[in-house]
């Protein structure tokens, strides 16, 4: 019965959100379904806190591999969620001057913003820096001229690489007006213009068709899968 | 005899209806779910349909079954959005056929998130799975629990957690972002079994660099019809592909007309008006 309940609401909520940008009257009723969205969303966030401290927690008392990580995890969760209901150091709200915390939580000056600016802003720069080290190893592996394909590949990035770079313009700078087109950097971009665009646009079309046909399973209910049951079919 | 008046008033009343700058987006929709439906229906009815493999989604037993053997978990990453992103769906739909494996094989599986909502759903896949395959009792909520939204916070959590755990087969079926070749590449370090699928094509060659299998667009879409390997979800992929030779049409009839057009031939005004009108009509 709740299987059915659910699929109901997927169904029915689908086809509105569907129908909603053709027909101006059902448009209020799409966003409704959106606010609704957002509320069982911020629902789930108390079950998803729930789980972060329970699995956290467990691991510190297991002594798990790795529990010193958790332990800092359920810290700074901790004092974070402090700071933030608490609205430490959060600067009075001129509008409402006489009503103690009116001020937002994220406002300048307060703990909240220090933590987000110090803190979390550093580390998120630094993981996202990781980046740069991973493409590298990425690029070296996909590469390597172990057949005809991978050499095409390393060619065609060679040329990419280089018409985006001064040292493409250096190289081939000196061709002939007549033989502008060599120039690395215009056949770098003829590259991206013409061959990694029509591929893209390829990849595009037949994701659309995709999410098509995977909605219209989901809405039909003829995947239930989502649900469980490892393909649950109609 | 109606008047003027009462004729403009009918006029947009009907034109208060429908939108109708998004009439061609509806006749697309109609037609594409129209050959979806049409090739389903004779799928039921019992038509042979053929279905090229797929070596990502056949490999899928082989990676769950290396994981049972070398006694490491199974990782299942349903990409960093949340339930109202197709992809996440599609991921979801994914976990529940991985699950499904794992629960017979007897691994474990392991399925951090970055959205509340996408735990609870993922946590109804696995529980509906391992009750599908009979064995409830090695279900594990907790092992599908949710990290952070925050997406370098949710990377830095998973990565930490492969490089301590060694999973034998890491799975990214979803939506990634930036995150998607620090987890390849962190996968790729430990030795996994990695398949990967996403419709985000800017990440795509980030996961053929890095992973052993990837589910390139389309085919993500299509893993859970062709792992459930259901007449009418079968149906619904050789629907796609007529739909994708109407495209394909369209396009060459395009390109034919577009270079009619360029070239300075007596029917080139001609078709130029047609194209013009076209474009108009698709509101470009």
């Amino acid at each position: 019965m709740m299987r059915i309940v659910a699929m109901a609401i997927a169904s029915i909520a689908g086809l509105v959100m569907l129908l909603s940008p053709f027909f101006p009257d059902l448009e209020s009723v799409g966003a409704q379904s959106s606010e609704i969205f957002n509320v069982i969303a911020a629902i789930a966030f108390i079950l998803g806190a729930g789980s972060l401290v329970k699995v956290n927690l467990s691991r510190i008392g297991r002594r798990d591999a790795g529990w010193g990580y958790a332990l800092v995890t359920l810290l700074c969760f901790a004092i974070t969620l402090i700071v933030g209901l608490g609205k430490i150091g959060v600067p009075p709200n001129p509008q409402f001057a006489a009503t103690p915390w009116a001020g937002e939580k994220d406002a300048a000056g307060s703990a909240f913003a220090w933590i987000y600016e110090f803190v979390l802003t550093p580390i998120t720069s630094t993981m996202f820096a990781l980046l740069a080290f991973y493409v590298a190893s990425a690029a070296f592996r996909a590469f390597r001229a172990k057949n005809r394909e991978a050499m095409l590949l390393l060619g065609t990035a060679f040329i990419v690489l280089l018409g985006r770079t001064f040292a493409g313009v250096w190289l081939t700078g000196g061709l002939p007006e007549w033989a502008s087109g060599l120039r690395l950097e215009n056949l770098s971009m003829f590259i991206m213009q013409v061959f990694n665009t029509a591929g893209n646009r390829a990849i595009i079309i037949g994701i659309a068709l995709g999410v098509t046909a995977t909605s219209l399973r989901i809405l039909l209910g003829i995947d239930r899968s989502w649900m469980g049951a490892g393909g649950g079919s109609a | 005899m109606v008047s003027a008046e009462d004729a403009a008033a009918a006029g947009a009343t009907t034109a208060s209806l429908f939108t109708p700058g998004k009439l061609p987006l509806a006749v697309a929709i109609i037609v594409t779910s129209g050959c979806i439906i049409a090739w389903m229906l004779q799928a039921r009815a019992g038509a042979a349909m053929y279905l090229r493999r797929i070596p990502a989604l056949d490999a899928v037993t082989n990676a769950v079954g290396r994981s049972t053997e070398m006694g490491r978990p199974v990782l299942f990453i349903a990409g960093i959005q949340d339930m109202d992103n197709i992809q996440t769906v599609a991921g979801i739909t994914v976990l529940s056929h991985v699950a499904k494996t794992t629960a017979e094989y007897d691994a474990t599986i392991e399925v951090p998130t970055s959205r509340s909502l996408v735990m609870e759903a993922a946590r109804e896949a696995v529980r509906g799975s391992y009750q599908a395959a009979g064995r409830f009792d090695a279900y594990n909520a907790d092992a599908i629990r949710y990290i952070t939204d925050e997406q370098f916070g949710f990377v830095a959590s998973v990565s930490g957690q492969m490089v301590r755990e060694k999973p034998a087969a890491c799975f990214y079926m979803g939506c990634f972002f930036a995150e998607s070749l620090i987890l390849a590449e962190t996968g790729n370090s430990i030795g996994a079994i990695q398949i990967a699928g996403t419709a985000e094509s800017s990440q795509l060659p980030f996961f053929v660099a890095a992973c052993d299998y990837t589910l390139i667009g389309e085919e993500f879409m299509a893993a859970s019809a062709y792992l459930s390997g259901a007449p009418d979800q079968i149906g619904s992929l050789k629907g796609q592909d007529a739909a994708k030779v109407i495209v394909a049409t369209l396009i060459l009839l395009g390109v034919v007309l577009a270079t009619i057009a360029a070239l300075n031939v007596p029917q080139s005004e001609a078709v130029s008006r047609v194209l013009e009108s076209v474009k108009g009509a698709l509101g470009s």
